[in-house]
């Protein structure tokens, strides 16, 4: 595909704005740039087609199967991208006036309603972007709180399982803590005895997933959040894994002290390729003083007002947020209601079970036991015996209009496939699945090379990665 | 109502038998009974129809100014109608980050194209595919600045206050020393700067124009940091590429910037793009995704998501940041307005953005009262002393135009290329009405 800048004639350009009809300003020539620079110069079909040429380079959720694990793929309601563009929405400034933003405060007031409603929380701020910024967030409220018992000092540890996302141990690096990182247990659950040997005077806190991302239920949950309590530390609730539990049980519930959510994973906002996405946090009454970004209240009257919390520590962003993120999620969550909440969780464990079962009567699970909204495969056995590893399978899946499951991770598991498909696939798309996963494995056994040499069919072959690392071209050259 | 489930009950019942349980309640059992959720405090799902009319109904009791004349971070630029198009297209909305390259062409050289436009505004050599907002990647730039000897951080007074607010947040989350040098009539001072810059000086943060619209002395104070021997960081309005002074014109190492103006609307603050750019010898210390161009394994070009090494999936604690999710539908926008525009229409847009302004700027200050609070050359922003300030803006409100922002010493005036000469006479016209 050509670049955009290859496209062309050069002194080509869109008739987009007027002549200025005010004098024309002149700044001095020590303010301005030597050269104009390097922009396409491409008429509006030639720009139109460009991009239509690229969105044909692209599979997205709209396209089929997306079942990458951790990342809830599920389909992105049309209704929300609709109202997300209202005018009311799209048009107002971030600094008018309450007076002149009662819908938009309306929005964030009723979003924490709902969502503390969900997740067992008594306050939650729309602040952050995404969920390493909620994360980010999050650890900032168990720093704002220690700092206020002058514990900050001692207390400077943050307890991670070896099978956190990796934004886990890079957020609290962030925060300046120090990372402890435990092994899990052979069931992939939190390894109680190395928690308890972790505790101490010097915890600040613990960062979990549940179910954690080998897609099982921790049921030992409330014996973890009291090991860290009773030591004296915070328990943080990664939400990236919410999908799974929603309406079911709620963090809160769990013991959990604080928590950032997803929802462009749980709640259905789109990914845009990569974000925007919304990481809103939510806490516990004892935290929420510390929370950045708008605080929106209701008066008696029924007027919304935005505020800060008392001893709020900082802002994370500007502003308050990826609204319109946040407008499509509660228009959502309104859709959804409090049978439909429960609903979309059941049937992502359904769906994911469902594979599950099928599957592993050709692949080695990691974990043999019911799984939440997502399991992991091990292609260990595979590996060895065919050569065929989990990239090699996942490039397969390519060409089948597949898109593969996320790779290699969690660490803890060798040759890693987890698979999370979602509650809004159909059975039949399932199916369809199971039977590209089954004549895969038959053609790693019969004709491995075949799944060396996949894709064959998508628009580029297998990319050279360490030719890209080693030799960096990161922007086009002008001649 | 609904919950987008596409499967039926006897789907349902076939697919409970293949996982060998009686109901989905079994495959919760590791859940403690106790712990279950009884009911939800949720209203009961509604009907497409009944949510478009409540979200419609929200959206109405937002008032949405004809003329805004307000700007300190988040500006009212015309979206030229291409932008909604392609934005609107499903591959991009829906897809996640390019994990998949061959899938994900698409978006991979999108990002390339972006990372390659954001160099050429800036001057720079290196652009990663954008991190959330203006302000988070003025925090993010200080990172990449601190060495074992280079520790402490330094930032004017007269960057956006939301952005200092952001990065005050970042610093004291890592512990870093942060140092605010003084404004000195709305700009750097720049003596105070050099007096207050020590050997473990890790960066000094310029905003260029600045919070008040007011251009610094850019090219003495990145003489004066690098002397110090520390990093020299810049932020900038991408507009005002189109003409001014770059960056890397400037000395700076990092450029940073809100990227909302180029094709992203008002929207309450968000969803907006942060953009970062840094010379090539930092290149490995820039954080977030950054793409890069190779070959397939037939020769054919592509790209892919590259000098990974520097990520969270990969270095854990030992990451240059924690950032994941980016706001990359945010750099396709920015990506859709630039070739939109042209060079030619990114310049027009900067140059009837300042010459509004300072007509604006010109006409308000005929009327008594009203002065520019500081002298020297401006962008489009600028701020002049405003008696009644309340009224004057009440007044305004009434007629549909969003007068400009109180700030210390006055109101924080902004135009951009949507104000006709028309509408900018009628504002003056009400304020001079409210003052006579």
């Amino acid at each position: 595909m050509k670049l955009i800048f290859e496209r062309g004639e050069e002194g080509q350009f869109l008739s987009i704005l007027p002549k200025c009809d005010v004098p024309v300003t002149k700044l001095p020539e020590k303010l301005k740039r030597a050269g104009a620079p390097h922009l396409p110069h491409v008429s509006e079909n030639e720009l139109s087609r460009h991009y239509s040429t690229l969105a044909k380079a692209v599979h997205g959720v709209n396209d089929g199967f997306y079942p990458l694990g951790s990342c809830t793929m599920k389909y992105n309601p049309k209704i929300n991208e609709q109202v997300s563009a209202l005018p009311g929405f799209t048009g107002v400034h971030p600094l008018q006036d309450d007076s002149t933003v009662q819908g938009s405060l309306e929005v964030l007031y009723d979003i924490e309603k709902a969502l503390c409603a969900i997740t067992g929380m008594d306050a939650l701020t729309l602040q952050p972007a995404a969920g390493a910024h909620g994360e980010f967030t999050g650890l900032m409220l168990i720093k704002s709180y220690l700092r206020s018992k002058g514990q900050a000092d001692v207390r400077k540890k943050i307890i991670v399982p070896d099978s956190a996302h990796g934004t886990n141990p890079a957020s609290a690096a962030m925060c300046d803590f120090t990372i402890v990182n435990i092994p899990s247990a052979p069931d992939g659950c939190v390894d109680l005895d190395a928690l308890k040997a972790a505790v101490g005077p010097d915890t600040a806190g613990l960062m979990l997933t549940n179910p954690n991302t080998v897609g099982v239920f921790d049921k030992n949950i409330l014996e973890i959040t009291k090991i860290v309590h009773d030591a004296g530390g915070l328990c943080y609730y990664d939400g990236a894994n919410l999908n799974a539990v929603m309406g079911v049980v709620r963090p809160g519930d769990m013991g959990f002290d604080c928590i950032h959510l997803n929802l462009h994973k749980t709640f259905s906002t789109p990914h845009g390729g990569g974000g925007p996405g919304s990481g809103p946090v939510g806490c516990k009454a004892f935290l929420a003083d510390f929370l950045p970004g708008v605080r929106v209240t209701r008066t008696a009257k029924g007027a919304y007002k935005s505020g800060s919390a008392k001893k709020h520590f900082g802002e994370v962003k500007a502003f308050g947020g990826n609204f319109l993120v946040v407008v499509r999620a509660l228009a959502y969550i309104l859709t959804l209601g409090k049978e439909g909440i429960p609903e979309a969780s059941k049937n992502a464990v359904l769906n994911a079970n469902y594979m599950q079962a099928c599957l592993k009567e050709d692949y080695d699970l990691a974990f043999n036991v019911y799984c939440m909204h997502e399991f992991v495969l091990t292609l260990d056995r595979l590996h060895k015996e065919t050569g065929v590893s989990a990239l090699d399978l996942a490039k397969g899946l390519l060409d089948r209009g597949i898109h593969p499951p996320t790779m290699y991770f969690p660490l803890i598991v060798h040759e890693a496939l987890m698979i999370e498909p979602t509650e809004t696939e159909p059975k039949e798309m399932l199916d369809s699945v199971i039977a590209a996963f089954k004549e895969l494995k038959k053609v790693a056994y019969e004709n491995p090379q075949a799944l060396h040499d996949a894709p064959l069919h998508t628009p580029v072959r297998r990319l050279d990665d360490v030719r890209a690392a080693r030799t960096p071209v990161l922007r086009y050259k002008f001649s | 109502m609904g919950s987008y489930v596409p499967s039926s009950a006897a789907e349902r019942e076939e697919m409970l038998k293949k996982i060998g349980v009686k109901s989905i309640d079994d495959l919760f059992a590791a859940v403690p009974r106790k712990m279950l959720v009884k009911s939800l405090d949720l209203p009961s799902g509604k009907s497409e129809l009944e949510v478009s009319a409540i979200m419609t109904a929200l959206s109405e009791k937002n008032k949405v100014y004809k003329t805004i004349l307000r700007g300190a971070g988040a500006y009212d630029h015309y979206i030229p109608a291409v932008v909604g198009s392609v934005l609107s297209k499903e591959q991009f909305v829906t897809a996640y980050t390019p994990y998949q390259a061959e899938i994900s062409q698409g978006i991979l050289q999108n990002i390339f194209e972006y990372q390659t436009m954001i160099c050429e505004l800036t001057g720079m050599d290196v652009s990663n595919a954008s991190v959330y907002d203006g302000a988070t990647a003025m925090a993010e730039a200080v990172p990449m600045c601190k060495e074992r000897k280079k520790t402490k951080a330094y930032i004017s007074a007269t960057v956006n206050p939301a952005y200092l607010e952001v990065v005050r947040t970042y610093c004291s989350a890592s512990d870093t020393d942060l140092t605010v040098i003084p404004a000195k009539n709305g700009k750097t001072d720049v003596k105070a700067l050099e007096k207050a810059l020590s050997d473990d000086a890790a960066c000094f943060i310029l905003q260029q124009p600045n919070f008040f619209g007011l251009f610094e002395d850019a090219e003495k104070i990145g003489a004066v940091v690098h002397a110090a021997g520390a990093k020299y960081v810049m932020s900038v309005n991408p507009i005002s590429m189109g003409f001014c002074k770059t960056p890397a014109e400037y000395g700076a190492d990092v450029a940073v910037g809100e990227g909302q103006p180029l094709g992203m609307p008002l929207a309450f603050g968000g969803p907006y793009l942060g953009f970062m750019a840094c010379k090539e010898a930092m290149q490995r210390k820039l954080p977030g995704r950054i793409v890069g161009q190779t070959v397939d394994v037939d020769g054919k070009t592509g790209y892919v998501l590259t000098l990974q090494a520097r990520e969270q999936h990969i270095r854990r604690e030992k990451a240059s940041s924690n950032i994941c999710s980016n706001q990359a539908l945010c750099a396709l926008c920015a990506a859709v307005y630039l070739s939109a525009m042209g060079a030619k229409g990114l310049s027009e847009a900067a140059t009837l953005s300042t010459s509004k302004a300072h007509y604006l700027a010109k006409e308000l200050c005929k009327i008594e009262g009203v002065d520019l609070v500081y002298k020297g050359e401006f962008f489009n922003e600028f701020v002049t002393t405003l008696p009644e300030t309340g009224k004057v803006l009440k007044a305004l409100d009434k007629a549909g135009i969003l007068g400009g922002l109180p700030v210390d010493g006055g109101v924080l005036w902004c135009c951009t290329e949507k104000q006709t000469k028309e509408e900018l006479d009628r504002a003056v016209a009400i304020v001079k009405e409210v003052l006579l």
